[in-house]
């Protein structure tokens, strides 16, 4: 976790975690996005947008509703066309091309399975416009069906399958022209806990198995960094930041970010440099927090201080303190008010004594309640400085 | 509570008798005395089909049925053509300017009274010095159910899942070639529901008619209303009840086909 810190590089050249692919430059990216600027009326959905995707990536834009992820994804897919910019696809500018002109696929949020087709004849459709030989449709369509596992349902019309099932057939639907870029928007959304979190695994298993480029649209950062070899974070039509799950959660480029994934304690305050390799901040709710030296140099004179609050760790009395080290550890005084269990982990929300509230989640590794601390209860709140991540916005 | 609710569906029973037999009791006793033997209408005489067998015989009678069935069949089938481009343009086309004013221009029809369609197209065809007879019958009936096509074709677009389209061209369908293999199978109901609305309408419709028709091509409607201006006879009964019959099964068929069309085409989402 350390050198993830010490490495927020939104792109680094490899990763110990997890060895993926990684666009390296001098390689012509299979997408790429460049400049790209869509308007509706007053509103612009995708301001300046550039890009960059790799060849067997599974790349996820994530946002809340309304940042532009969606248009993006139709301006993939041909149903938009930029204002500006370009889309190159293989090196080619697909940006003005039709959307049965293009080499990519779609899978629409609510499927948009053709009610008056089979799901053979749906699946078997983009093949028949690509005028396929029938026997070589026959053949694509078992595939698809077998790949999705839809054996004996090939004669049903999509109002007498489950909502699992018309999934599927969407996504074989998709697949049967071998896209070069397979586009998904909300693939799961419409599905319930359960089933989602099977077809997260088998989607994952299925871009690995054909190798094939998936960009999926999706408002639901678990489903995201579970799925998504990169993510790239939208807001407001820019793209906040490109990053590996685990940077983005770990190595957040802006407090927005670091706010939108996942949960955090920000801490805004002024920093001066402490000793090497780390600066010191003074904060007003927590006094003086050491955190690890950011990688590019600040210039501006607030900042603030991101904390997970599973970084933070919470103890009767405080970490042993070594002697030398006294600024190892930052240390905040509280006590608890709000203790939530929720099975795995617990949350506790310590009020410290500026009046500020850090939350601290724990993970239950005992059965027994030996760790856990009651409302009321004096604590003290410890974190070290690797874990801190200073940002500037 | 149970007596309460008892009480209640008794008179909702009672005030549905009422309702239909306001509604279908004047023609009930027409299609009874379609049947009846007498020569005086309010006599009843007796069952005989004597009336029917007077009609098939009475030439000028069936001259006029049989100019009713095609200005109907024209009329209808212009009209679907014409409806079903003008509900897909406003439909499916960009939000072009005055898109709001072309489409309330299309509905106007449908709250004008006829007598001023009637009198207005009367007025083009004798300016543009046009024959008046089976065609500009047609065309007046044309410009009247037009607008009920649209409507009907409309509604079911705007029901229709938008992305099911952009699903068909992003499998490879030009925009053309879209909408023939995916939008018009699941419109087609609606379109057959337009057709045989507009057929109803054709053949029932007296007023513009009157206005529009010349000598010697007299429609169903006027025929019977120019012969009941000389008094009843038995022999309008028999007509009106196979004109009955006859609109009834179109309207029995339309309203299953448009059943038929709003239970397929939707998204099948759960959302």
């Amino acid at each position: 976790m350390a050198e993830q810190l010490s490495q927020p590089d939104p792109q680094p050249v490899a990763e110990s975690a997890t060895p993926e692919p990684v666009t390296v430059a001098a390689d012509p990216p299979l997408l790429r996005i460049d400049g790209v600027v869509k308007t509706f009326g007053a509103v612009r959905a995708v301001d300046r947008l550039s890009l960059d995707i790799g060849a067997g990536e599974f790349f996820a834009l994530l946002g809340p509703s309304g940042c532009g992820k969606t248009t993006l994804l139709r301006m993939l897919a041909g149903f938009e066309t930029p204002d500006q910019g370009r889309i190159l696809l293989d090196g080619k500018d697909i940006a003005q091309m039709l959307p049965h002109q293009r080499p990519v696929n779609m899978m629409f949020q609510n499927y948009a399975l053709f009610p008056h087709l089979s799901v053979r004849d749906n699946i078997a459709f983009g093949l028949k416009r690509a005028r396929m030989p029938g026997s070589e449709i026959a053949a694509r369509v078992a595939e698809m069906v077998a790949l999705v596992r839809l054996e004996g349902l090939e004669k049903r019309k999509p109002d007498q399958l489950s909502g699992g099932q018309r999934q599927r057939v969407a996504l074989a639907r998709s697949l049967a022209r071998r896209p070069r870029v397979l586009l998904l928007d909300e693939p799961l959304a419409a599905l319930d806990k359960k089933l989602r979190e099977s077809t997260q695994a088998e989607l994952m298993e299925l871009q690995r198995r054909l190798g094939m480029t998936f960009i999926v649209v999706t408002h639901d950062q678990d489903e995201a960094m579970t799925m998504a070899d990169h993510i790239g974070v939208m807001d407001q039509g820019r793209l906040e930041q490109v990053a590996t799950p685990r940077q983005l959660y770990e190595a957040p480029r802006s407090r927005w970010v670091a706010e939108f994934v996942g949960d955090v304690n920000l801490f805004e305050g002024e920093p001066r440099p402490d000793e090497a390799g780390r600066i010191a901040v003074a904060t007003r709710d927590a006094g003086t927090i050491f955190a690890a030296e950011p990688p590019d140099t600040l210039t501006k004179t607030k900042v603030c201080v991101a904390v997970r609050p599973e970084k933070v760790k919470l103890s009767r009395r405080g970490p042993a303190l070594d002697a030398g080290h006294a600024h190892a550890v930052n240390r905040l005084e509280g006590v608890v008010t709000e203790v939530s269990y929720l099975g795995g982990l617990t949350v506790y929300k310590v009020k410290l004594d500026s009046g500020a509230v850090l939350r601290s989640s724990m993970a239950n590794t005992a059965r027994l309640e030996t760790e856990a601390y009651s409302v009321a209860q004096r604590v003290v709140a410890w974190f070290a400085p690797d874990d801190c991540v200073v940002l500037e916005q | 509570m149970a007596s309460n609710l008892n009480r209640l569906s008794r008179f909702n029973l009672a005030s549905l008798a009422l309702g239909l037999a306001f509604l279908y009791l004047p023609i009930v006793i027409l299609v009874i005395y379609s049947f009846n033997a007498s020569r005086l209408v309010t006599v009843w005489g007796g069952w005989s089909l004597r009336w029917y067998t007077e009609f098939f015989n009475d030439r000028a009678m069936l001259d006029a049925a049989w100019m009713s069935c095609r200005v109907a069949l024209a009329s209808a089938t212009l009209a679907t053509l014409l409806g079903t481009l003008a509900a897909v343009g406003l439909s499916r086309g960009e939000r072009f300017k005055g898109r709001m004013l072309f489409s309330g221009m299309l509905y106007a029809p449908l709250v004008m009274p006829e007598i001023i369609t009637g009198l207005s197209l009367l007025l083009l065809f004798v300016a543009l010095n046009a024959e008046r007879g089976f065609w500009t019958v047609t065309f007046a009936h044309t410009t009247l159910t037009i607008c009920f096509v649209a409507v009907v074709v409309q509604s079911r677009l705007g029901a229709l899942d938008r992305s099911l389209e952009e699903a068909a061209m992003d499998l490879g369908c030009s925009p053309a070639r879209a909408f023939a293999a995916v939008t018009l199978p699941l419109i087609v109901p609606a379109i057959a529901a337009g057709w045989m609305l507009a057929l109803t309408l054709s053949l029932d419709d007296l007023v513009i008619a009157s206005f529009t028709t010349g000598p010697g091509s007299e429609t169903l409607p006027i025929r019977i209303y120019s012969e009941v201006r000389l008094g009843v006879k038995p022999e309008i009964n028999a007509i009106c009840t196979l004109v009955i019959g006859l609109i009834a099964m179109v309207i029995v068929v339309a309203s299953f086909a448009s059943k038929l069309s709003s239970t397929r085409g939707e998204s099948a989402a759960p959302l």
